[in-house]
């Protein structure tokens, strides 16, 4: 990637330290980790309430290099306008003389549900900061429960798939075009396929002023069932999937980041995690509901294809 | 410090001391150990990238040296994404005689309980 030179890059010091209590494998920690690697001015970071903000400030320890303010569950985007309004005050009176980076990380449930509003209304304001979703599709946190990031048919303990439901019997909410209808300068979603397009997207969300946005899809390993080694290889079945398309939009223009020369069936994607098992169970098979999910990647790719074109 | 009286005694801060995680040994959550062989290593950093727990060392020259089993987790990430193999997982029971590594900075903690 252009810019990025990963060896003068191990010479910095992370803002996230080691020894922060997230599971083994966790993919949050992994993208908190790849996002922070390229800032280059001092940064300020709020966090919702979730995983990342619980197990890297298990009290009295602290595993932020830098500044860190935990706000609520449903209001990163209300504090981190704050922070940057009150340094934008600071530094027009001449008190604060430094260039700061303010970033927000929320969960999917602090960011597609309780956090949407305040993270609407800090879009709408203009402030100057980029919001990072780290969206493992569901409250892990407080046990595996659903969101409105969980994608149909995944089994959640409060859509647990049995005799009753096969799973979530909704889809997942798309909040990068829900952001993106707020025509702020950047916006974008990627997941761990590949650390140097997270890395670049982050840098680019930074450097552009005003507010901006990136959907990074992590793998929680004890939700999705899957072993706590197979970050990578299931973030790039998502993307090769299409499960999980890979784009940006700069001022309003989509781009593909990533475009899978040889898509693999959505199946490929769900087999590898246990929280789809249900739909696999020998006699029980549920392959309508794949081919539903199937189509329903198709038109969704589709849709975003139109975008790029247009 | 006394007791606060009332809430604004209270300090507005919680947690005084950023980087303090340094001082916990999640390593000691370790049931498998990965094994870096230098020979093999190519020093793509790709492992350095993945670790969530940023435990891979890396040399002045920035190149991959070691891992530090302070703080790894024996998670496997870095062994799935490694190009050529150069990391191995074993069962952490095979190391039981061995000396612990220290963190960062040891100790500390007993500044920052108050
Ligand atoms: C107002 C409020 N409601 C509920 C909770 C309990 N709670 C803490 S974390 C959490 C779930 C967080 O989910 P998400 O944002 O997706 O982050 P994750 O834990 O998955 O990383 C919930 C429900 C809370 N802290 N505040
Ligand atoms: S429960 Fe899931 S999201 Fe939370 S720290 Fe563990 S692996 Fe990460
Ligand atoms: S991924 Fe493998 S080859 Fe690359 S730096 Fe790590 S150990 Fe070396
Ligand atoms: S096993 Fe996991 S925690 Fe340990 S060095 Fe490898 S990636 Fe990092
Ligand atoms: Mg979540």
């Amino acid at each position: 990637m252009a810019g990025i030179d990963l060896k003068e890059l191990t010479k910095k010091q992370n803002p996230l330290t080691e020894g922060h209590r997230m599971c083994p494998g966790c993919g949050a920690p992994t993208a908190v980790r790849q996002a922070l690697m390229a800032v280059e001015d001092p940064v300020v970071v709020v966090g919702a309430t979730g995983c990342l903000e619980v197990s890297t400030t298990v009290y009295p320890y602290s595993a932020w290099r830098v500044p860190f303010m935990h706000v609520a569950f449903e209001n990163a985007g209300a504090g981190i306008s704050g922070v940057e309004a009150a340094h934008r005050v600071l530094s027009r009176k001449g008190v604060a003389r430094e260039k700061i980076k303010f970033v927000a990380f929320g969960g999917d449930g602090g960011t597609y549900d309780i956090g949407l509003q305040s993270l609407s209304g800090a879009l709408e304001r203009g402030h100057d900061f980029t919001y990072i979703c780290y969206n493992n599709q569901g409250y892990m946190n407080t046990g595996a429960q659903r969101s409105s990031a969980t994608p149909i048919s995944a089994n959640a303990t409060t859509s647990p798939a049995g005799s009753v439901i096969p799973g979530k019997l909704q889809r997942a909410k798309n909040l990068t075009e829900i952001v993106t209808a707020h025509d702020i300068p950047y916006v974008a979603q990627t997941t761990l396929h590949d650390p140097m397009d997270l890395i670049a997207k982050v840098k680019r969300a930074v450097e552009t002023p005003g507010p901006a946005f990136v959907n990074v899809l992590v793998p929680c390993p004890l939700f999705w069932k899957i072993d706590s080694a197979d970050q990578m290889k299931v973030c790039k079945l998502a993307a090769e999937s299409r499960f999980w398309p890979v784009y940006e939009v700069t001022e309003g223009k989509h781009v593909l980041s990533y475009k899978p020369k040889n898509p693999v069936p959505l199946e490929d994607f769900l087999r590898v995690q246990g929280r789809y098992s249900h739909l696999f169970k020998k006699g029980r098979e549920r392959m309508d509901l794949v081919a539903q999910g199937q189509a329903d990647v198709d038109r969704e790719w589709e849709r975003l294809l139109k975008k790029c074109a247009g | 410090m006394s007791k606060p009286k009332c809430w604004q005694d209270v300090p507005p801060a919680t947690i005084a001391w950023g980087a303090s995680a340094l001082d916990v040994e999640t390593g000691l959550w370790r049931s498998m150990r990965p094994v870096l062989d230098q020979n093999k290593c190519i020093s793509c950093l790709k492992c350095w990238l993945q670790c969530p727990d940023s435990s891979i060392k890396t040399s002045e020259e920035g190149r991959v040296c070691g891992i530090n089993m302070f703080f790894c987790k024996g998670c496997g990430v870095c062994a799935q994404v490694c190009p050529v193999n150069a990391i191995s997982m074993h069962q952490e029971a095979d190391f039981t005689n061995e000396k612990r590594e220290h963190g960062e900075d040891p100790g500390r903690v007993a500044g920052h309980v108050k």
